[in-house]
């Protein structure tokens, strides 16, 4: 396996936040996250809302520093304002829509990050690498699409500009928060098809963020699994799925929709997942302990009390979880 | 309009697979500045006593549309401009197109519910949660008392896994996902026979979507009411219904069982759906979704709606529109005479 090309080593990340009456507490987003990206690998952060995988990409793109812990570029720990860091890692957002400049053309959007980031200042160079950027992501023929406005295009098609604009860059990490949740489900497919394309072509490092296991299955190589701000598992795609270490990923897996499930009792099927888990906990007074404490069903004493440590297999797979460690020892 | 069944007779209408709703011809226009929009054109299905019927499509495909016509919430400028809508509830049958405002009143919540994707829009802000059920219960029992309506509250909110102690919240004092389930069992307070939701858990995380599932699976046998159910996720809706119509540009292309619909799509648009849905667990292979984006229902192409993205296209789907006939409308499916 090569080098990270980016990492997170323990990172965390806590939020002030006014309750009320002059009082402050704080939001424990993330912590103790550690993530590694290599160039010509996918990685899908799976995990429920409010999980931190937002947080954990915007740490990893500098948008603000982490509380504790550091990011590592190349190896090497990242502190205050680097000017060139987005050279290397782009942020793409959920939302297609507020992340283009509405008021310009797609070639001007295009065209603003050539010149930024690599100085291109010449009409014909520039002309040139806006349309071949547009023929990457498929927006074909790029003639056409190059003088409209964003709102002149659909979600798919904004949201391979959007793309396309990261990829004018040539960052060696794409961090994707949720790429394709806001797209029609009909081009979906075509989008984490592109994704997989710009792994394969040209070797990029990327963090695909997802609510939706399946898909983060089809397009990844290994997948995390957040819950309540820490990472509770990972390791590669199928064993994870497969055989899901933590009760939280099973139940996550579970709760999936599985096509290929149907045909039995239907009423059974949902049955097997409805115990009532409570809710989700709150991160200002996150459940001491292993987080997932009190809504796991197989909790123990140590899982009220302590944090529980690292287990790792042989197959690369890993997990936080009292019950592994009972097991290994 | 309402025909009352003979006394003491109990007529195919109420039997155990009778039809509970038959829509034949929706079609709703939304009137705008320019030509209308036909959001729902020639729309035609029946639902059966204890069914639970899936509505799937892209977005704008007609879906939420369809919906609050059904349920006569629609608000203007969309227009019911044709078609019938009849309900065969215990009381007797009524075609909901035609019903005035204070019949229709006196069938929601006791005959036909409602759930709507944010919560919010059921739940008064202002008022506790538990008062809520408590006049909506009364509103439609006159004889009930104000304790045993509370304790009806609590023991509705309880099957959707809502304690007690959280009876007396305000809506905002609960979760997102609690909320959700809260207007589940507003909705069905009253013992509806038709429950129709329209996106009820998209905005919840798949694994409290799934709890919420499998409380409304529960209360569908205590209470046996029938559920017309959108979404736009067609991998869930493959689990969770009996039958599933599929819609594209205001009309339903294909109407089949789960089963069939999912191991033998009829229609290229149904099978290019659920072959948008990579598998959780079977093997994988590349997928390609469709290309292309949904039609722009203010200019919809000629022909069948779905021509310029079909794989299968042949000569004439760009002219002649295929009707729904034996569940699919699909020129290659369709004999010469079939062909509008
Ligand atoms: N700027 C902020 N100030 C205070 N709290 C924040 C801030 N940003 C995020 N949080 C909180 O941190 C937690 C993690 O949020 P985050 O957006 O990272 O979750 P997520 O996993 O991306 O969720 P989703 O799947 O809903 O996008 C949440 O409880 C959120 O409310
Ligand atoms: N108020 C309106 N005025 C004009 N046209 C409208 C209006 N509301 C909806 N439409 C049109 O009706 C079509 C169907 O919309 P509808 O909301 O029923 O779709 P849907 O299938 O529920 O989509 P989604 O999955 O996004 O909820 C849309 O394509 C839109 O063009
Ligand atoms: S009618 Fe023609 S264009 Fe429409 S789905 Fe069938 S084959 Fe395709
Ligand atoms: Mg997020
Ligand atoms: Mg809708």
């Amino acid at each position: 396996m090569s080098q990270p090309v980016l990492e997170a080593r323990e990172v965390s990340k806590h939020f002030p936040v006014r309750i009320g009456a002059g009082r402050t507490a704080v939001v424990r987003a993330v912590e103790d996250a550690t993530l590694a990206l290599q160039p010509g690998r996918i990685v899908a952060l799976v995990g429920e809302s409010g999980s931190g995988k937002t947080t954990l990409a915007r740490l990893l793109a500098r948008f603000y520093p982490p509380t504790s812990g550091e990011i590592r570029l190349r190896g090497k720990a990242v502190r205050g304002k680097e000017r060139d860091y987005h050279r290397d890692v782009q942020l793409i957002f959920q939302d297609p829509f507020g992340s283009l400049n509405p008021l310009h053309r797609v070639r001007y959007n295009l065209e603003r990050a050539l010149r930024l980031h690599h100085g291109v200042r010449a009409r014909a160079e520039l002309n040139r690498r806006v349309l071949e950027l547009l023929d990457r992501v498929s927006l074909s023929p790029a003639d056409q699409f190059v003088d409209k406005f964003p709102h002149e295009l659909s979600g798919g098609q904004r949201q391979r500009v959007v793309i396309a604009r990261a990829l004018a860059v040539e960052p060696k990490v794409l961090l994707g928060d949720e790429p394709i949740s806001m797209l029609d489900v009909s081009i979906r497919l075509e989008m984490l098809n592109l994704l997989d394309r710009l792994r394969t072509e040209d070797g990029l490092a990327l963090l695909y963020i997802t609510h939706d296991i399946a898909s983060a299955r089809y397009l990844c190589d290994d997948i995390v699994v957040m819950y309540a701000g820490r990472m509770v598992e990972g390791g590669p795609k199928d064993d994870v799925i497969a055989s899901p270490l933590h009760p939280y990923t099973k139940l996550l897996i579970d709760s999936s929709p599985d096509p290929d499930r149907i045909g039995g009792d239907r009423d059974a099927l949902f049955d097997s997942t409805a115990e009532d888990l409570g809710e989700p906990p709150s991160l200002i007074d996150p459940p001491s302990g292993c987080r997932f404490h009190p809504r796991c069903p197989f909790a123990m004493d140590v899982c009220k009390t302590a944090v529980p440590p690292r287990t790792e297999l042989p197959n690369g797979q890993w997990t936080h979880c009292w019950l592994q460690q009972e097991e290994t020892r | 309009m309402i025909t009352e069944p003979a006394p003491g007779l109990v007529t195919a209408a109420t039997g155990p697979n009778s039809t509970v709703l038959s829509v034949r011809g929706l079609t709703v226009d939304y009137l705008t500045d320019g030509a209308p929009v036909r959001a729902c054109d020639d729309v035609s299905f029946t639902l059966r006593r204890g069914e639970i019927l899936g509505v799937a499509g892209e977005s704008g495909s007609g879906k939420s549309t369809l919906i609050t016509a059904l349920t006569r919430l629609q608000r203007p400028p969309a227009v019911t401009t044709e078609g019938s809508i009849e309900f065969h509830s215990r009381d007797g049958s009524v075609d909901l197109v035609s019903l005035s405002a204070s019949e229709l009143r006196a069938l929601r919540w006791t005959s036909l519910a409602i759930v709507l994707q944010s919560a919010m829009d059921a739940l008064n802000p202002v008022m506790r949660i538990g008062a809520q059920f408590v006049d909506v219960l009364r509103s439609h029992d006159k004889g009930l008392g104000r304790k045993d309506a509370w304790a009806r509250a609590s023991e509705l909110l309880g099957m959707v896994g809502i304690s007690a102690d959280r009876v007396r919240s305000y809506p905002h004092e609960l979760s997102g996902g609690m909320r959700q389930r809260a207007s589940i069992a507003l909705a069905l307070a009253c013992g509806p026979e038709l429950v129709v939701m329209d996106e009820p858990t998209t905005a919840v995380d798949v694994v409290m979507q799934r709890q919420i599932l499998a409380q409304v699976l529960r209360l569908r046998r205590e209470l046996g009411f029938s559920v017309v159910f959108v979404t736009h996720d067609l991998s869930l809706l493959l689990e969770l219904a009996d039958r599933i119509a599929i819609m594209y540009a205001g009309r339903i292309v294909e109407i089949d069982t789960a089963h069939s619909l999912y191991a033998n799509p009829r229609h290229p648009y149904t099978r290019g759906l659920r072959d948008s849905f990579p598998p959780l667990r079977s093997p994988l292979r590349r997928l390609s979704g469709i290309p292309g984006s949904p039609p722009d229902l203010r200019n919809p192409p000629a022909g069948c709606a779905f021509h310029p993205r079909c794989p299968d296209r042949f000569e004439g789907c760009d002219q002649e529109r295929p009707l729904l006939v034996d569940g699919v409308a699909c020129r290659l499916h369709q004999s010469g005479e079939n062909r509008a």
